[in-house]
């Protein structure tokens, strides 16, 4: 294989890993803000037991993010080293901004967070676990904004030429609110959201099947419920935002997503479907009009298809796997809408526990983020493609020059079996972690945190 | 923020150094305790000693993370140029640096024997690899690399592995070696911290025979990397600093002042990165043999607007970012206890 595939493939393969992580710490610390939060208004020993276990979870996913997270650090050096040259000036910004401002926060405060239960007292203790949440959230700001920049450049101009050419910055914050940037923000947020609460939802239905740790699980369950749902649905309307978005700005990728060749009025929207990329046209079920609609707001308006967006075969972005990820994407965003719905509405009548089934799903609700996390990223960076950085520069000349394609495959393979390592004990671990369960002396807090709120 | 006629491009080179120069400081003392790690025999002794760096090493890699950004937007070209140039010394580096997090994170998590001597291999062994592969890369930049007239790498990876760039990696190594046993004897107390105190003897020792051997080696083979001080005097006052702060480290130690023996630690390793940085100035990666296409202060830099936006953005993060890392610090000082949070 050449060095782009095989580049290519790394960087798709480092970054997936490292993206199985970074949602669950940012979803699991906001719900550690709201366990902690509700321990320190309720005072009920539950929420602080409960505080206190995902904590532990919290610092298993957290590790690994770490781990994996140096990686994507310096492989845009490495392996996009022309890239690197070429957008450093814009995009190197933002990637040091989210140090400076995301992980120094994160990691300094979780120390406290994970050692500092018996040393201060909980005002301290909770606003440390805020912090972390914070903390994750900013590096999300951060990088999402830096990746955004990729899919809609904004703030910069060219200069240079030759072999010096590249991008500066001409207007930081126009860089910062790029087209893209706010909802893809909000958007990735959710799903984020949606991971950690899931998780939470996931384990304690998974109690209550076994009939274990029931006061623990039922009050987890709550919290994981709420969050969940609302995180669903405002991903609903942040995915609509973005879709929105990119029928504006990046009319190609838009017409990937549905597989939408020809530019026409009241285009359909396909609930699913196979592409024939020959004969340029989609066998599925549609449902008429209603693409114009949701675009436009009005069926009788046009939508730009991929003959007209990039009329030669070299700029178009792989439709197929396009289309696939970003329906399956959608598809289980309503499926999260569904359950989380459904779920919520027999916890709140209380028949949820008899439920053999819907708690059989509510377990299995863990993998529907994560699936529609990946398969979102994918469809966005696959969709932008043959560009790495949008109508600038293609992915194809990002490349480090100097990397033969052997030295790549020889990484290749030893990042997959670190990997492989890696998320076999996480695996491992969190097993053994759910199955020890939350211990009973947790119910009762010690050291300073013992000492009554004043 | 308009910085005015402030020269941008010097005053990134040196709040790179600052932050490379904080990486040593912190990071190199939980890097050595990883070093000294497999010396120790008991599992108390090693829950001890991990539990000493438990609640900073996170953030003591953040320097290098941030210095990593920040060498990304400041000097994209040395960026790009370093990180694919040394593709597979970086590769291994970060292989490194994983085995190690995930060590510290998962040895305490399961009780067998098996289990927990496994992440003690990984923890010791990224942290020695990790130290000497930062230290070549030292190395190499100091003795300059082959470039081409486009500023990209022109040589393979054994080029790398020179016998200076080798030295220097070794006394990095030491050197870590040395600020991690001093931090550890400062964390620890009783039986442990007596045979640390020891240790820290042994590491001094084997810290200044390399350092004088590099030293000397410098001198006679890497000329370039002493002109400056030769051809300005008064800057021998910064290696007599250099050379008074080892110096001082045994006697803190023989009178159990710890603390003051790891502010020495610190001060030469402050005096020894400022060195280098003098002699570097303003060049950022030497050319070797053709000096004409190193990658300097000016020719590697982004644009004076994007400097400026840097600055402002450091500016309002440092301040922050050492407020809390001080807090941090106060709230976990004092020696470890081990108890149920404890890894
Ligand atoms: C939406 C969120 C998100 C996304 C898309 C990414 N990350 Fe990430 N990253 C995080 C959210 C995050 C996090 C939640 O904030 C982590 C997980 C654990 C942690 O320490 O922070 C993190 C960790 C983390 C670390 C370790 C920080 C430390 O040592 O504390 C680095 C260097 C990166 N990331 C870099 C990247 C790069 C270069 C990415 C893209 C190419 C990237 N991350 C994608
Ligand atoms: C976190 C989830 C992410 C996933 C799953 C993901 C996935 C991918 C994939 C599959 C590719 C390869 C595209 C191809 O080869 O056709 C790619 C490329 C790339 N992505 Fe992402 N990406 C993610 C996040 C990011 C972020 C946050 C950034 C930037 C900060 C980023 C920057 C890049 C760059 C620089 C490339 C270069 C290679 C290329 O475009 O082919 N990605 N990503
Ligand atoms: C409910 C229906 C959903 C719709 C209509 C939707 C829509 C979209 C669109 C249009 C994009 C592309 C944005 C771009 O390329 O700029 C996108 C990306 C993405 N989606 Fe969704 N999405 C939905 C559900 C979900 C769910 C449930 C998750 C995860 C839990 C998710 C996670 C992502 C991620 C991580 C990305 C990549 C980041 C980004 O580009 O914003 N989506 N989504």
């Amino acid at each position: 294989m050449d060095v782009l595939s095989l580049s290519r493939i790394q960087f798709a393969f480092t970054i997936a890993v490292h993206y199985l992580f970074p949602p669950l710490s940012i979803g699991l610390g906001v719900m550690l803000v709201c366990m902690e939060g509700l321990w320190l208004k309720t005072g009920r020993p539950v929420f602080h037991q409960m505080a206190r276990f995902w904590t532990r979870v919290f610092a298993l996913t957290f590790a690994i993010g770490v781990a994996t997270g140096i990686v994507m650090e310096f492989e845009f050096g490495t392996n996009w080293a022309t890239y690197s040259r070429y957008v450093g000036d814009v995009f190197g910004s933002a990637l040091a901004a989210e140090g400076i401002f995301a992980f120094f926060l994160e990691s300094g405060f979780l120390a406290v967070l994970l050692f500092g239960w018996d040393k201060v007292g909980r005002k301290l203790h909770f606003f440390s676990t805020c912090m972390v949440c914070l903390g994750a959230h900013f590096s999300a700001i951060w990088i999402v904004v830096a990746n955004s920049w990729m899919q809609t450049p904004a703030g910069y101009h060219i200069v240079g030429e030759g072999l010096r050419v590249r991008a500066e910055i001409t207007d930081f914050w126009a860089m910062v609110f790029n087209p893209s940037a706010m909802d893809r923000l909000f958007h990735t947020l959710c799903g984020a959201w949606q991971a950690g609460a899931f998780l939470v939802v996931s384990v304690s239905a998974y109690y209550l099947l076994r009939s274990r740790h029931q006061d623990f699980a039922r009050s987890s369950l709550r919290v994981g419920l709420v969050v969940g749902l609302a995180a669903s649905l405002l991903q609903l309307v942040s995915g609509h935002e973005s879709a929105v978005g990119v029928a504006k700005n990046q009319p190609a990728k838009l017409a990937a997503f549905e597989g939408h060749y020809e530019t026409m009025s009241n285009a359909p929207l396909y609930l699913f479907g196979w592409v024939d990329t020959q004969e340029e046209k989609v066998h599925g079920i549609a449902l008429p009009g209603l693409l114009s609609y949701l675009v436009h707001g009005d069926t009788r308006q046009t939508v730009e298809g991929l003959r007209e967006a990039a009329p030669k075969p070299e700029d178009r972005p792989p439709v197929q796997s396009v289309f696939q990820l970003y329906h399956l994407m959608v598809a289980v965003g309503f499926g999260m809408i569904l359950i989380a719905s459904l779920g919520f509405l027999y916890f709140w009548r209380g028949s949820l526990f008899e439920k053999k089934w819907m708690l059989c799903l509510l377990v299995l609700s863990v993998l529907g983020p994560q699936i529609a996390n990946q398969a979102g990223w994918f469809s966005a960076e696959l969709g932008r493609q043959p560009w790495i950085v949008y109508k600038l520069l293609r992915t194809s000349q990002g490349l480090s020059e100097v990397v033969k394609a052997n030295t790549v495959l020889s990484s290749l393979i030893l990042f997959g079996l670190v990997y492989l390592l890696l998320f076999a004990v996480f695996l491992y671990l969190l097993n053994d972690k759910i199955q020890h369960g939350p211990d009973t002396a947790d119910l009762t807090p010690s050291g300073k945190l013992a000492l009554p709120l004043r | 923020m308009d910085f005015g006629s402030l020269d941008l491009n010097t005053t990134w080179f040196v709040l790179l150094g600052v932050l490379f120069t904080g990486y040593a400081m912190l990071d190199g003392f939980d890097l050595g305790v990883g070093a000294l790690h497999l010396f120790t025999k008991t599992d108390e002794e090693r829950r001890t000693l991990l539990n000493a760096i438990g609640p900073v090493w996170d953030g003591n890699e953040v320097w290098l993370v941030t210095g990593g950004g920040a060498l990304f937007a400041a000097f994209p070209m040395v960026y790009a140029t370093v990180f694919s140039g040394f593709y597979l010394a970086f590769v291994l580096l970060l292989v490194a640096l994983i085995f190690r997090a995930v060590a510290i994170e998962f040895r305490s998590k399961q009780p067998m024997r098996w289990w927990r001597q496994m992440w003690d291999v990984g923890f010791s062994a990224g942290s020695v690899v990790s130290s000497l592969l930062i230290g070549v890369a030292m190395g190499n930049i100091a003795w300059g690399v082959p470039l081409d007239e486009r500023g990209e790498y022109a040589g393979t990876f054994l080029d790398l592995l020179h016998p200076y760039a080798l030295l220097l990696g070794i006394t990095t190594v030491a050197l870590f070696s040395m600020h991690g046993a001093i931090y550890a004897v400062m964390k620890t107390e009783g039986e442990l911290h007596e045979k640390l105190r020891g240790w820290v003897n042994h590491a001094i020792i084997f810290f200044i025979i390399c350092y004088a051997v590099t030293t000397m080696a410098t001198l006679i083979y890497v000329p370039h990397m002493a002109a400056r001080v030769r051809g300005n005097p008064w800057l021998f006052s910064v290696a007599v600093l250099n050379m008074l702060a080892i110096a001082n480290i045994p006697r803190e130690i023989h009178y159990g002042r710890d603390g003051r023996a790891f502010v020495s630690s610190c001060v030469a390793m402050i005096a020894l990165m400022g060195l280098f940085g003098l002699e570097m100035y303003p060049n950022l990666v030497l050319s070797n043999p053709d000096m004409a296409h190193s990658l300097t202060i000016h020719n590697a830099a982004s644009s004076h607007k994007t400097l400026g936006i840097m600055l402002t953005i450091a500016l309002i993060g440092a301040p922050i970012v050492l407020a809390y890392t001080v807090s941090i610090y106060w709230i976990f000082r004092g020696k470890v206890r081990l108890n149920s949070m404890s890894y």
